[in-house]
């Protein structure tokens, strides 16, 4: 198999579209203008010597490896600051050239470790490699004399020397292995934006220093790792290849982690996985990576995965491990008799958006075709269902519009309830290096996220709304736009209905929605609310990405409209730079709600109720499909507590921490007969299931992802699932046993029959994913090598639907007992309900959830920072630790919920989307007082997950 | 939110000085220059200060007072006698001329002396070649140094 090979052009490419062709060792070759010698040699295939370069960072031309002579002119220019020029006859490999290079080497390695054979880095160490290339044979220079090298010259202490530092958990920074060369401090700077790095002192004394001559860990670094991959020795290594060793052997594969869908090489030594590095044909990501995708996998092989299935009577009873069969067997028997018992709708199911889209259409399938109902929902319904909606409704699909590529045309970006650089941190950094070229900011959050000011980034208008007020603040950019005559006529003439633009004209320019009268209510100055809306609609392409500050509100799929209205008006899209763009939360949310994970539609957000495509699924699958939509998630859990709805399937979600109002879906699981929980962990979940089936990882099966961008990806097994069984072999088998006749050898069999069925994935298959790398649906006749940019030259459901977007306030509202509003979030390190991340030394970033809130409402309350404070709403309390902070406005306080002993979800309640049902998690009404330590619901909670979790010693082993 | 009360001072002095320079074009030498003027030296504390006012890294900042030997990070003497040791004066005996200083001072290169009247540094070139060799004290320049305006210098530093 051998290791996926990527050449390093040593500069990043030119796109210019004129063409220079010029002579290098007398090969004539051909490069856009701009390009560098260097890059255009090697793309003649003659490698230029080099150590300071690398085509992740710009040219920098410090370790004078890379000279060349050039016909006619004077001296030997180093080859990766020269650009090309039309004509010009390059010489890479000349007796001056050579001499130089070999006494540059020398002077490298008279002050370098010569441990090459216990080196981390041997095998991958480009100084070794260009020691080698350069033909060095001597070091004339010794080793006495001043050094970095050794600890003691002559038994004297050597002060020039520093100790390893160790303190991240995934990677060394041994300095006395340091060239300076600089390219760590680039890729931090260039490619990740967060320029912890710096090279401190000068000449001989330059040392590179994370933050102030910090520990990694406590400077600004935020792990991405993109240092370690650009570093050419050993002095920036993986811990990981530190203990196994070089890999041997890699396979390309797509991160599980979040929406934005990083590809991968999983570097592999036997099964052994040695390191993730990003892959640079990843379209979505282009060699970049996060802490998460590239050093959080640890949660595969850690101690608490469950490998065996489990069942029991009881939920009170320990656990009983039993043979697959047996697991299936009474899975198969119990849903059965649950139906004869009370009715065919009484059972259904779960998908994931953490799993592939085979094993996603597989459980709907189990569903519709096995249980006979669409009873079948996915974590959709808690993050994306509004987009769903709200861009269905006004453009014709629920998807955003671009490639992740098109943020190189954004002139302004605007960010609405979204915090790119902790949930989607590549597509941040893409962002970052966009906004470092000039484009314009404009965030709308209630708190002051990292995008809105960091190192060399900092946004135009920052509008720090009142949760809940998203609608109407929406509006009022629009109202500026209208009445002050900046929308794009001629598109919308062209691409939409003139009389419904005019109707929803004439009610955004009402008064009410103007930003004088919003900003009240919002808390938000109308001027900024004004100069945000001219800047939107006047600074060329404009580009709004959003998140679940959008969606998870009781008026979620109202602001997705009033967004989609935003970017008709302005005429912001279809072309690249423009375009409304939801930042999905989970690797696959897109394609579990492509793949009919939703009890009204089909796969392909085709509604039940259509004759013609119950028909294609009728006559594939040989039976009658249910036309009335099935229960969505909420649904399912009322109609538990009310006594008709007895059996679930949940596949890789944990319901009981990510839904809202936890004590509800505890009430509704507890109601519940039969619970099948299938997934890594014994989830919280879990903690009411009958029955679980272990789940296996993203490593360990074949399938396809697909990103925010609509793109599929594929996912490629690089181990045998620790388990025995992939998640799609599990559901199959539930299935055979439940008596269907499915008969799938592979998932590539899956992708086929859903090709078969569905217009938009009609060319996919995993043949032609093997030659495209990746496409973007739809993909079919009418798009044969996919569709990057949507609604090009009109949308997809005719012409653009302008609807009236009326502010709502939701019922929950502030008052004399919960005076502060509550909204909340994620970080960086942690990943979701954090079953994976939690499991990972990612928790040395993140511990704990806090409370985020303003010095002035601490201050109120007599609270300092790290003091325990009880939070306390209409539904429920909780209790955790302050963290004082500006970044939240007076009025407002903040939370994560990775840990599920915090359990903010105990603490929102069940209001919800008006459309979708998708919970408003992002307000609360809430108050905060000083606490003793843990709530009592807390300590129940404890003692119950602790006694549920007990699994019985084996009796009789299989 | 709880510095120390120091550091609040530094903090605080270390603002101003950012809210006047902070409109030049390159504001960050300008900026270390004022700030090296107020307190004698470039404090530690006053680093992440100016970086949140610049909205650049602190390791940005680090980097750039780190690259300057000019930049101190601890208060000098009352007076800096600065002495060249570049080649035109190395020719003309500047290694004599430093040996001397350090026994007259009692004090080595970087070294402050006991009594904190005076911070002996090297230096490497003064444009003053023509009078090698040659120190700066205080910021004015000596050329032509022997022993006799040794012996002025150290009775003034002494002072």
């Amino acid at each position: 198999m051998g290791l996926v090979q990527e050449i390093d052009y040593g500069t990043p490419a030119s796109t210019s579209e004129k063409q220079v062709t010029l002579t290098v060792d007398g090969f004539t070759v051909t490069v856009p203008e701009g390009t560098s010698i260097m890059r255009a040699s090697m793309e003649a295939g003659i490698a230029i010597p080099k150590l300071c370069a690398t085509d992740m960072v710009d040219a920098f031309g410090s370790c004078r490896l890379c000279l060349v002579e050039i016909d006619g002119r004077n001296g030997t220019p180093s080859s990766c600051t020269t650009p090309v020029a039309p004509g010009m006859v390059v010489h890479t490999q000349t007796g001056r050239l050579k001499d130089i290079r070999r006494g540059v080497m020398e002077l490298y390695i008279s002050d370098h470790p010569l441990d090459c054979l216990t080196c981390a880095a041997n095998g991958d160490c480009e100084l070794q490699t260009q020691a080698g290339v350069v033909g060095l044979r001597d070091v004339r220079y010794g080793y006495e004399g001043d050094n970095h090298v050794f600890k003691k010259n002559d038994g004297a202490e050597n002060f020039k020397w520093m100790a390893k530092d160790e303190s991240n958990p995934y990677f060394t920074y041994d300095p006395s292995k340091c060239i300076v060369c600089s390219r760590c401090v680039r890729a931090c700077e260039e490619v990740q934006g967060t320029f912890a790095l710096t090279i401190e002192g000068r000449g001989f004394e330059s040392r590179v220093s994370p933050g102030m001559h910090q520990l990694f860990i406590d400077s600004e670094c935020v792990s991405c790792g993109a240092c370690v991959q650009a570093c050419p020795t050993a002095t920036l290594s993986e811990k990981s290849v530190i203990k196994i060793g070089q890999p041997e052997h890699s396979v390309v594969t797509t991160c599980a982690y979040c929406g934005v869908g990083c590809s991968f090489k999983a570097e592999m030594r036997g099964d052994e996985l040695v390191r993730m590095v990003p892959y640079k044909d990843g379209k979505a990501n282009r060699g970049h990576s996060c802490v998460k995708g590239r050093f959080a996998y640890g949660y595969s092989t850690h101690k608490e995965r469950i490998l065996n299935p489990m069942i029991r009577e009881k939920v009170t009873d320990p656990w009983r491990e039993v043979s697959w069969e047996e697991a299936l067997t009474h899975t198969a028997n119990e849903f059965r008799r649950i139906q004869y018992q009370y009715g065919r709708t009484s059972i259904g199911g779960i998908t994931s958006s953490r799993c592939t889209n085979e094993e996603t259409y597989l459980v709907q399938k189990l569903i519709r075709q096995g249980f006979r109902n669409n009873n079948v929902d996915t974590c959709a319904r808690v993050c994306h269902s509004p987009t769903g909606y709200g861009l269905g409704q006004t453009f014709g699909t629920s998807a955003g519009t671009q490639d992740f590529d098109s943020i190189e045309k954004t002139d302004v970006v605007m960010i609405i309830g979204a915090n790119p650089t902790d949930a989607h941190p590549v597509f941040a950094s893409r962002m970052k290096k966009r906004l470092r070229k000039g484009a314009k900011l404009i965030v709308l959050d209630p708190r002051r996220t990292d995008i809105v000011r960091s190192a060399h980034i900092e946004a135009q208008h920052h509008l720090p709304l009142k949760p809940g007020t998203n609608v109407a603040v929406v509006t009022a950019l629009a109202h500026v736009i209208v009445t002050e005559g900046l929308f794009d006529e001629a598109f919308i003439r062209e691409r939409c209905d003139w009389d419904e633009f005019q109707d929803w004209a004439s009610f955004v320019a009402l008064p009410e929605n103007s930003p004088e009268v919003v900003g009240q209510l919002a808390s938000v100055d109308p001027e900024e609310i004004r100069g945000a809306a001219r800047l939107f609609a006047t600074g060329g392409n404009g580009a709004i990405y959003y998140g679940l500050g959008v969606t998870e509100h009781s008026q979620g799929s109202t602001t997705v409209i009033a967004i989609a209205n935003l970017a008709m008006a302005t005429g912001n899209v279809g072309r690249p730079g423009v375009g409304v763009n939801p930042l999905r939360g989970q690797n696959n949310v897109q394609g579990s709600c492509d793949m009919g994970s939703f009890p009204h539609e089909l796969p392909g957000y085709r509604h039940v109720s259509g004759d013609a495509v119950r028909d294609i699924y009728e006559s594939l699958w040989g039976v009658k499909l249910d036309d009335e939509p099935g229960l969505r998630i909420p649904n399912m859990l009322d109609a538990a507590v009310d006594g008709s709805f007895k059996g679930l399937y949940v596949q890789g979600e944990d319901i009981l921490q990510s839904d809202p109002d936890t004590k509800h879906v505890a009430a509704g699981l507890a109601a519940m007969e039969c619970v099948v929980v299938h997934d890594l962990f014994l989830n919280e979940t879990a903690n009411y299931a009958h029955v679980f089936l272990p789940g296996s990882t993203f490593l360990e099966k074949d399938g396809t992802f697909t990103n925010a961008e609509r793109r599929i990806n594929r996912v490629r097994k690089v181990m045998a699932p620790k388990n025995g069984l992939a998640d799609w072999e599990v559901t199959q088998k539930l299935a055979q046993t439940m008596g269907l006749a499915w008969n799938y050898q592979h998932p590539s069999e899956i992708m086929d029959e859903i090709a078969k069925t569905t217009p938009s994935f009609a060319s996919v298959s995993y043949d032609y994913l093997e030659k495209m790398g990746s496409v973007q649906w739809p993909c079919n006749e009418k798009a044969p090598e996919g569709t990057p940019i949507m609604h090009i030259s009109g949308f997809v459901r005719g012409k653009g639907k302008f609807i009236r977007t009326e502010y709502v306030a939701t019922d929950e509202r502030t008052g004399p007992r919960f005076p502060l509003l509550l909204t909340t979030g994620r970080i960086l390190s942690q990943y979701n309900v954090g079953a994976q991340t939690r499991r990972t030394d990612n928790i040395m970033w993140h511990s704990e959830d806090r409370l985020e809130i303003h010095p002035h409402d601490a201050e109120n309350r007599g609270l300092r920072d790290g003091d325990w404070v009880r939070l306390t709403s209409r539904s429920g309390e909780t209790t955790l630790r302050a963290l004082i902070t500006d970044k939240v406005s007076p009025g407002v306080v903040y939370t994560t919920f990775h840990h599920p002993d915090t359990q903010a979800n105990v603490i929102t309640t069940d209001f919800s989307d008006w459309a979708t049902n998708c919970p408003e998690y992002k307000v609360t009404a809430v108050q905060v007082g000083a606490s003793n330590g843990p709530s009592e619901w807390q300590i129940d909670y404890d003692e119950q997950a602790r006694n549920s979790r007990r699994i019985a010693t084996l009796e009789a082993a299989e | 939110m709880t510095m120390q009360p120091a550091s609040t001072e530094i903090a605080s002095r270390t603002a101003a000085i950012i809210q006047e320079l902070k409109g030049l074009e390159g504001p960050l030498l300008p900026i270390l220059h004022g700030i090296q003027e107020e307190f004698g030296h470039v404090p530690q504390d006053a680093l992440p200060v100016i970086a949140e006012a610049l909205n650049i890294s602190k390791a940005e900042v680090h980097g750039v007072v780190t690259f300057y030997h000019d930049y101190r990070s601890h208060p000098a003497g009352r007076h800096v006698l600065k002495l060249c040791q570049a080649e035109a004066c190395q020719s003309m005996g500047s290694d004599a001329i430093a040996a001397k200083l350090k026994q007259l001072l009692g004090i080595g290169f970087h070294e402050t002396a006991r009594d904190g009247s005076v911070t002996l540094e090297p230096v490497y070139c003064l444009g003053l070649c023509a009078c090698a060799p040659s120190a700066m004290l205080d910021g004015a320049v000596i050329g032509r140094l022997d022993d006799e305006k040794l012996d002025e210098i150290v009775a003034e530093v002494r002072s």
